[in-house]
């Protein structure tokens, strides 16, 4: 069965919502939505805790809610068709995605413009190669927290939790209001990658102690967890003897990381940026392929979701324009390089024909910096710079460049990045 | 003392002085939140509560304003004594004036009934 629309939009998290939304919005006359879950709404559903949409909707919001509304949008159009328990087995470069599901069977779907929005998936055990036994009870967040929350399963009742982003920082708040006792945090780094607001009132709160500059050094357990042994490390991030630290626990939770899920993008031929893990993309956020455009956590993982529907929100307009007009890159290309202290920038590349007035780069630091400087650097030249009281790689940053400070002469059809230290 | 703001994910330090002073919020939020914490903090809570009948097992739900920082544990256990049928509507109250606090448990989703 061969399908036909203007817009088929991979994933129905927020950012998927919002990209075909936008797209609907601007007037594209046929978008479909494909969802390998039950329902719309993506991980929103499983973080029922509160604190987003300061931005997007100006109101505290919890995960469920945030979703909910953007569902309602989407179901108020009449442009918009879901498929939900599908899943997409192949993306071309000619825009022809294949899906399959138990209702329809195998799927052919041919696009004039896609959108990707898959999300990321969680780093597991193996990712980081803890040593020790293999028992039942060791469960990266997320799903520790898909289970808890959705599923109706506690997953244990003595826990110790690896890693202090948000994520761990809220199952460690989830699990001691469902009962559980939550023995402690550990992170590698000598700083917490969470939010301040969630060490507060997820840890402090609940007298959870946090150990920086530790790690797990040893599982023990032979059906179930039963012990974990944590050890200091040393400004090179190896384990110091003589520091362990045994946890009489039945359950770890590991927060060590978030990876955009690109195999279909991969397969499809799309260029991807190792240090993103995500596609290079354009400031229009279309990738090197022409009408496939991608955004939210399967290009580079955000702090927010609010800033998620942001971006979702500018492929959705531009997968409009070129629904309408199809279109290439000129060979008018900026290249945007991450130079000192930054890991890396979303877009990688801008178009100086197609640009706006302005163009916002988003980028990580890779350490923590204090009263530190940001440089936009065209050959030698600063053409902007910015202070910073604080800038840390758990929060990412955003300048907006006005295309009037970028200078007309141009021979290495690049700029840069970087962050100086005061000094 | 010095507080960080909750407010938002912005996480501002704040300084509050005996006096109730406040400095180093960049809103007006993060003023009355700094002088709320140190005489009488509050929350608002998140969790779920058991659902028959439908998609999922568990309903999302919140407390509708911030409730006292000391009554979290009772709350919790409000929640986890209440059983709802689906479907269920996002905003329906699920606890009237929840332990005589004048906030309400609602649900944060919808969710239809498992046909």
């Amino acid at each position: 069965m061969l399908k036909n629309y203007d817009l088929v939009v991979i994933g129905g998290g927020p950012a998927g919502l919002a990209a075909a939304y936008k797209a609907s919005e601007e007037g594209v006359s046929s978008i479909l939505i494909i969802e390998r879950d039950k329902e719309l709404g993506g991980i929103l559903n499983q973080c029922i805790h509160n604190g987003f949409g300061l931005h997007y909707f100006k109101e505290q919001l919890t995960g469920p809610e945030y979703a909910g509304k953007f569902i309602e949008m989407i179901q108020a159009k009449n442009n918009i068709d879901i498929l939900t328990d599908t899943i997409v087995l192949e993306i071309t470069s000619d825009k022809l995605v294949s899906a399959m599901n138990s209702v329809n069977g195998y799927l052919e779907i041919q696009a004039k413009a896609v959108v990707l929005a898959m999300g990321c998936r969680e780093r597991t055990r193996g990712a980081i190669s803890i040593p020790g036994d293999r028992p039942a009870g060791i469960f990266t967040a997320g799903a520790a927290q898909r289970y808890v929350n959705m599923e109706g399963y506690l997953v244990g009742k003595k826990v110790l939790i690896l890693g202090s982003g948000d994520i761990g920082l809220i199952m460690a708040r989830r699990m001691t209001l469902e009962g559980a006792k939550v023995l402690g945090v550990v992170e590698l780094m000598p700083y917490s990658n969470g939010l301040n607001r969630n060490i507060v009132q997820c840890l402090h709160d609940y007298n959870i102690p946090l150990y920086l500059s530790h790690t797990v050094t040893n599982i023990i357990g032979q059906e179930r967890l039963k012990e974990v042994v944590v050890s200091k490390v040393d400004e090179n991030f190896r384990p110091i003897p003589g520091t362990e630290i045994n946890f009489d626990c039945d359950t770890l939770l590991l927060s060590v990381g978030l990876i955009p899920e690109n195999e279909l993008s991969k397969d499809g031929g799309i260029l991807l940026d190792p240090k993103t893990n995500g596609a290079i993309v354009y400031e229009d956020m279309q990738t090197e392929t022409p009408g496939i455009f991608a955004c939210g956590n399967v290009l580079h993982v955000h702090d927010l979701v609010d800033f998620v529907t942001k971006e979702s929100m500018r492929a959705g307009q531009s997968a409009t324009e070129y629904i309408k007009q199809p279109y290439t890159h000129s060979q008018n290309i900026l290249q945007v390089l991450n130079s000192d202290g930054v890991g890396y920038t979303v877009p990688q590349k801008i178009d100086l024909d197609r640009m706006n007035k302005f163009v916002e780069i988003f980028f990580r630091v890779r350490q923590v910096f204090e009263n530190a400087t940001v440089e936009v650097k065209q050959g030698d030249t600063v053409i902007m710079s910015t202070k910073k009281e604080h800038l840390l790689p758990a929060e990412m940053e955003k300048i907006v460049l006005p295309k009037k400070f970028l200078l007309e002469s141009n021979p290495n059809k690049l700029i840069s990045i970087s962050i100086k230290k005061e000094a | 003392m010095d507080l960080i703001c909750i407010v938002c994910p912005k996480g501002c330090r704040l300084s509050v002085t005996d006096q109730l002073e406040v400095s180093g919020n960049t809103c007006p939020k993060g003023e009355v939140y700094a002088q709320k914490e140190v005489t009488a903090p509050t929350r608002v809570v998140t969790s779920t509560v058991f659902i028959a009948n439908g998609l999922h097992r568990r309903l999302p739900v919140k407390t509708d304003g911030d409730i006292p920082k000391n009554l979290i544990d009772d709350c919790m256990s409000a929640i986890n004594s209440i059983k709802i049928f689906a479907p269920v509507k996002m905003n329906a109250i699920l606890i009237e004036n929840l332990l005589d606090t004048g906030v309400n448990l609602v649900a944060t989703r919808d969710m239809e009934k498992l046909s």
